[in-house]
């Protein structure tokens, strides 16, 4: 029943878009004022989309196996957590998902902006139909999440383990809220050019939704990778897979646009570099769908593979980018030569320089996403692209990125000098200094790192100084400046840093090594609703004698049947204490793989941080002076 | 001229973009590897599993028609189940078994060996895995069955039963 509804909600969302458009193209001639029926049809639609969506929960909820999604993805014996977040836990649910947040955003964005012209709200709406109705077919065509199955069966598939996680139950509808929140700049930015309404108001009307999605791409990122790190037992946060790597892509372009805007705010200079950025945070996050959905990357997290959807989602991305470029090259023209005159040494140079390297950073990333694609077509090899590459390209410019960013906000607009600024030559040597220290004690390579950490640690001064000198002006930049250092320092620490031991042990044994000795004292079976749980119990003697108890699980599944290993974490200030026990076949040894990982939580704490920044300053009435 | 310039090479660049795109969905993502054929074996040289010497290729594949080269390591676990087949090989001397220890430290791949058994004739140590990429290896364990210096079969996995007659089969 609830399907049935939910399905022919879908239908007549759409048959709305006709409406909205019909009479939103009336309006662009007739009169003055929008027209308050656009209004209404576009919370119509919203509605129907509810419906749709509430459709699909109630019939994961009452496990209605009729269903044809909520048969392959749900079954009894999981939590009612689990049942809910199974909705979007799959292709067809996370589009209606998807769909559920464009149709969101843009009843918002038409409530929002009634101090903005006419024609410019009108157009965002024009151009964000588009979406919703690429969308909208794309469901319907090839992936609807109301299939009957007739007869019904009794049980369903279950939900795959590894998806049953709390922190990635609510990782899609963050991330989603972000990425979508990135098609409505995308529309406006279309709409600004085709009504040249590209200007300071325009930045700061655009500002919010920047903001808005800039703070949940951010936070969906940090649940996906914390997810990684608890859940997939490779005692990593970041794996340059290739969905991290969509999600990385649209976070670089978003991250400089905002910069961008908070330029474009002040001054009428760099629109068209706002322009192409608000085009490219979308185009990235369809490509990163088409990327992943359809199947031409293989993946950890690819659902469903099917050619079919990928090449709806490559053709419909293709139009839009395609109808971007003509109207960039037709609308958008720079008249912006008169205010376009800043000194060398001023914080718009500091913000282009670091614009660049947001740039070479996001090239970096997309080059080694797709070009194993391109090289497999032009030449049948095959390759994958690994981390060594990421970090060969990367690291070196992150040093010149961070000084940038570290000296950047302690310039002025339009022109600055260096008088006063005796303190940034000190904290350098102090930063020198200690991270020299510090690398001193460890055997790895002197001169990449004692760089690397000095300019991390230079940046994490001169921020740290700002909180006192400017206190609460400008806070929520600083704070994301500050958390970012922070988490550059605590990535690079956590890289020297990490120890790890992987062997295989039987019960009763004792591993040694000259920092630590792990005993495997016995294991414990329990049984749980959905798994069977087989727990390790490990005493890890350290060198200065403190004992930790570790207790890494094997999960045994019902539904589906899969053994998934759960990692115990003992997580404090310093160090993370990680463990894994994996079941060796047909042998009484189980593979232990013990991590210590330094400073894990403030990768967690230090995005957190960089978040919060941005969420403050959604609050702010006026930006820095 | 600048500025038909621009619009017209973006849009040759999506264009190529989205054929390249369109192929590649119709290509499988399966990554099977390909199978190196008749290929000759790559050469190297390595440490010696045991102590520092070098071992180079050329004077270990020539006594023989017949060798079996082993990628493996004692972290990896399916390299725990192939190995009573490759216990069962050893017992085979038309065969020479070649081990490669991959991306392993010593003592955790001694106690390995100490443990299940030793088949292998020589073990190399390939401590950072170039070579075994050079052989055109995927993971651990994949073997190669070497005949008169050419590669002519290729297991990727661990080695089965029925892989394991196979190679009787083709040594007798």
């Amino acid at each position: 029943m609830a399907s049935l509804i939910g399905s022919y909600s879908l239908g007549f969302g759409l048959f709305f878009s006709i409406f909205i458009i019909f009479f939103s193209v009336r309006n662009l001639r007739d009169y003055e004022i929008l027209d308050k029926k656009i209004i209404s049809f576009t919370f119509i639609q919203f509605f129907f989309v509810v419906v749709s969506f509430l459709g699909l929960v109630i019939s994961f909820v009452n496990s209605d196996f009729s269903n044809e999604t909520v048969f392959n993805h749900s079954h009894t014996t999981k939590p009612l957590f689990y049942k809910i977040s199974g909705t979007w836990g799959n292709h067809e649910g996370s589009l209606l998902l998807w769909l559920l947040v464009l149709t969101l955003f843009i009843s918002i964005f038409l409530l929002k902006s009634n101090k903005q012209p006419k024609k410019y709200r009108i157009f965002t709406l024009l151009f964000q139909q588009i979406i919703i109705i690429g969308f909208f077919v794309f469901l319907i065509k090839t992936s609807s999440p109301f299939n009957y199955i007739f007869p019904k069966p009794n049980e369903g598939l279950g939900l795959n383990p590894i998806l049953q996680d709390p922190a990635l139950a609510i990782h899609p509808p963050i991330l989603y809220l972000g990425y979508v929140g990135s098609s409505i700049i995308f529309s406006s930015a279309l709409a600004a050019m085709v009504t040249s309404h590209v200007s300071k108001e325009w930045a700061k009307h655009i500002k919010r939704w920047v903001l808005v999605s800039w703070v949940f791409l951010t936070l969906g990122i940090l649940l996906g990778s914390i997810w990684a790190y608890y859940e997939l037992g490779w005692g990593g946060f970041w794996f340059w897979d290739p969905v991290e790597n969509v999600s990385l892509m649209p976070w670089f372009a978003l991250t400089t646009l905002l910069h961008c805007v908070l330029v474009l705010e002040k001054k009428k200079i760099l629109t068209s570099w706002a322009m192409i950025l608000s085009i490219a945070t979308f185009a990235l996050s369809m490509s990163g769908t088409f990327l992943v959905r359809s199947g031409i990357l293989n993946s950890v997290h690819t659902f469903a593979n099917d050619p079919e959807r990928g090449l709806f989602i490559l053709i419909f991305l293709f139009t839009l980018i395609f109808l971007s470029i003509f109207i960039f090259i037709f609308f958008h023209s720079e008249r912006e030569k008169i205010e376009n005159n800043f000194f060398w040494l001023s914080k718009e140079t500091a913000i282009l320089v670091n614009n660049w390297f947001m740039m070479y950073f996001l090239s970096v990333v997309l080059i080694g996403t797709i070009y194993p694609i391109f090289l497999e077509v032009i030449t049948a090899n095959k390759i994958s692209v690994g981390p060594p590459f990421y970090n060969k390209l990367i690291l070196p410019f992150l040093i010149p990125f961070l000084l940038a960013m570290a000296i950047g906000p302690n310039l002025n607009w339009i022109k600055s000098d260096l008088k006063d600024k005796f303190y940034m030559i000190i904290f350098l040597i102090i930063s020198f200094l200690l991270s020299a220290l510090i690398i001193k004690q460890f055997d790895i390579s002197f001169l990449i790192n004692t760089i690397l950490i000095t300019s991390a640690f230079y940046l994490f001064f001169s921020t740290s100084r700002e909180f006192f000198v400017k206190r609460f002006k400008n806070l929520s930049q600083n704070i994301a400046h500050f958390g970012f250092s922070l988490l550059i320092l605590s990535i690079l620490f956590n890289n020297i840093f990490s120890n790890e031991v992987i062997t295989n042990l039987k019960i009763g044994e004792t591993f040694k090594t000259e920092k630590f000795t792990i005993n495997f004292e016995n294991i414990e079976q329990e049984d749980e609703k959905n798994f069977k749980a087989i727990i390790g119990k490990f005493n890890v003697q350290n060198l200065d004698g403190s004992l930790d108890i570790l207790n890494p699980e094997l999960r045994i599944y019902n539904q589906p049947n899969i053994i998934t290993s759960e990692a115990d974490i003992k997580t404090n200030l310093l160090t993370d204490k990680f463990m894994t026990m994996n079941y060796v076949q047909n042998q009484e040894y189980f593979n232990i793989r013990y991590q210590v990982k330094p400073f894990m939580i403030w990768i967690w704490i230090s995005v957190i941080l960089i978040s919060f920044g941005g969420f403050l300053s959604l609050f702010k009435k006026r930006y820095e002076i | 001229m600048k500025s038909k310039f621009i619009p017209l090479i973006l849009i040759l660049i999506f264009l190529i973009t989205f054929v390249i795109f369109f192929k590649g969905l119709k290509n499988s993502n399966i990554y099977a590897p390909d199978t190196n054929l008749k290929k000759e074996v790559p050469s190297f040289e390595l440490k010696s599993f045991e102590n520092d010497s070098i071992v180079i290729s050329e004077k270990i594949f020539k006594d023989k028609d017949y060798y079996f080269m082993n990628i493996w390591a004692s972290w990896c676990i399916p390299c725990k189940e192939e190995h009573k087949f490759l216990m069962e090989l050893k017992k085979d001397d038309r065969i020479e078994l070649i081990g490669f220890n991959y991306k392993d430290n010593f003592t955790n791949a001694s106690s390995f060996l100490k443990d299940l058994g030793n088949p292998y004739d020589i073990i190399v140590s390939d401590k950072d895995g170039t070579t075994s990429i050079e052989w055109g290896a995927y993971g651990v364990p994949e073997s190669f069955l070497v005949y008169q210096n050419k590669i002519i079969k290729r297991f990727i996995g661990p080695i089965n039963n029925e892989d394991l007659s196979e190679i009787q089969k083709i040594i007798k």
